[in-house]
């Protein structure tokens, strides 16, 4: 390489050049013992910066000082907190939501015992369970109508949950009107024998009714005659249908 | 020539081996690194200057080279291993700095 400049000077006595002059007469290629350390030097030095720059690249933590790893791992814990404080947030806004939809299911389960509470006491439902069948007979016509709601108001004292009367179901509005022997109830006309029937305490209702001078005596001061059969079961299948309060509303829940 | 020859060969070797620096080595070869290329800047600049000397270049660079990895190592031990080598990157940029500044002038005269 150096063959075409047989008569380099000596480099330590050339004289300082100019400009690229002098950047061309660096760039000449020499062959010296020197040169050749320098060459190996070099070699060495970009050896060294592509295998740091290949290094840095990778960034891995391994290459990284005691302050940076504390930095780094500050800033894992700091996330990881803040992780775990959503994680606290997140799961508390579920409980609540599922506390609010069992809430909700309890009100809605609460309300439905209600509506059957509700619809049995006013006979908007069929009803079965333990009472009596009593069947007052009136062979000379003569059983009033007063009896009769005398006979229902002592079945109601006497804790009668459902009450019917030849199939018409007995409720809160309802009147026995007419005339002895032609008795209406709730404009149905009642044709004797009348056959009731109430899901209560088969024991207690028996009782109030036998009471001296009660229902069943004044069935029989009418000529008739009251006999209770105690069932374990008795089915109630008639309805009737519940007019919706016109001007009555609910007090509204007071707000403490 | 030979030096720019030795660089790319360094360069290719390098990039062929693809090599992975010890854990021992690793802080110090970016400052290695610096200093090097600083006692490569201020060699250029002792060349345009027409007072390049070979063993001073030899020794400069490789004093460079441990002294600056020394400096840091130091720092590492006493605890202020970062701020050492921002300071040791700091004085060899600005060396490098000066060093392109005087090499400039001597390729564009300005």
């Amino acid at each position: 390489m150096s063959l075409d400049e047989p008569q380099r000077p000596p480099r330590q006595t050339r004289a300082p050049a100019d400009g690229w002059d002098a950047v061309r007469r660096v760039l000449r290629p020499r062959r010296s013992r020197s040169q050749l350390i320098i060459g190996v030097l070099c070699a060495l030095l970009g050896f060294a910066v592509v295998t740091q720059v290949h290094q840095t690249s990778e960034t891995n933590l391994s290459g990284l000082t005691q302050d940076e790893l504390v930095r780094i791992l500050d800033e894992a814990t700091d996330r990881a907190d803040a992780l775990s404080a959503e994680e606290a947030d997140l799961q508390r806004e579920r409980e609540q939501l599922a506390s609010g939809s069992d809430t909700r299911a309890a009100a809605l389960a609460a309300a439905e015992r209600n509506a059957a509470a509700q619809g049995i006491l006013t006979g908007r439902l069929p009803a079965t369970g333990p009472g009596v069948k009593i069947t007052v007979s009136d062979p000379d016509g003569q059983v009033r109508p007063l009896t009769l709601l005398n006979m229902l108001e002592e079945l109601r004292n006497a804790g009668a949950e459902a009450v019917s009367v030849n199939g018409v179901r007995v409720v809160a509005s309802s009147s026995f009107t007419g005339s002895a022997g032609s008795v209406v109830l709730d404009e149905q006309l009642l044709e004797a024998p009348y056959l009731w029937e109430a899901i209560g305490d088969p024991d207690t209702i028996d009782t109030a009714l036998g009471i001296p001078g009660g229902a069943s005596a004044a069935v029989r001061r009418d000529g008739g005659h009251a006999s209770v059969a105690k069932l374990d079961s008795v089915t109630i299948t008639a309805v009737t249908r519940a007019a919706d309060p016109r001007y009555a509303t609910p007090v509204p829940a007071s707000t403490p | 020539m030979i030096a720019l020859l030795g660089l790319a060969l360094g360069v290719v070797l390098g990039l062929v081996l693809q090599p992975t620096v010890p854990t021992e080595l690793q802080p110090y070869l970016p400052i290695a690194v610096v200093a090097a290329l600083d006692a490569l800047f201020g060699g250029l600049r002792a060349t345009l200057d027409g007072i390049f000397d070979d063993r001073v270049f030899v020794t400069s660079f490789l004093s460079n080279v441990v002294l600056a990895a020394l400096i840091v190592f130091l720092g590492d031990q006493l605890g202020v291993g970062s701020q050492l080598s921002t300071a040791v990157v700091v004085v060899l940029g600005i060396r490098i700095f000066s060093n392109a500044a005087a090499i400039r002038r001597h390729v564009f005269k300005a």
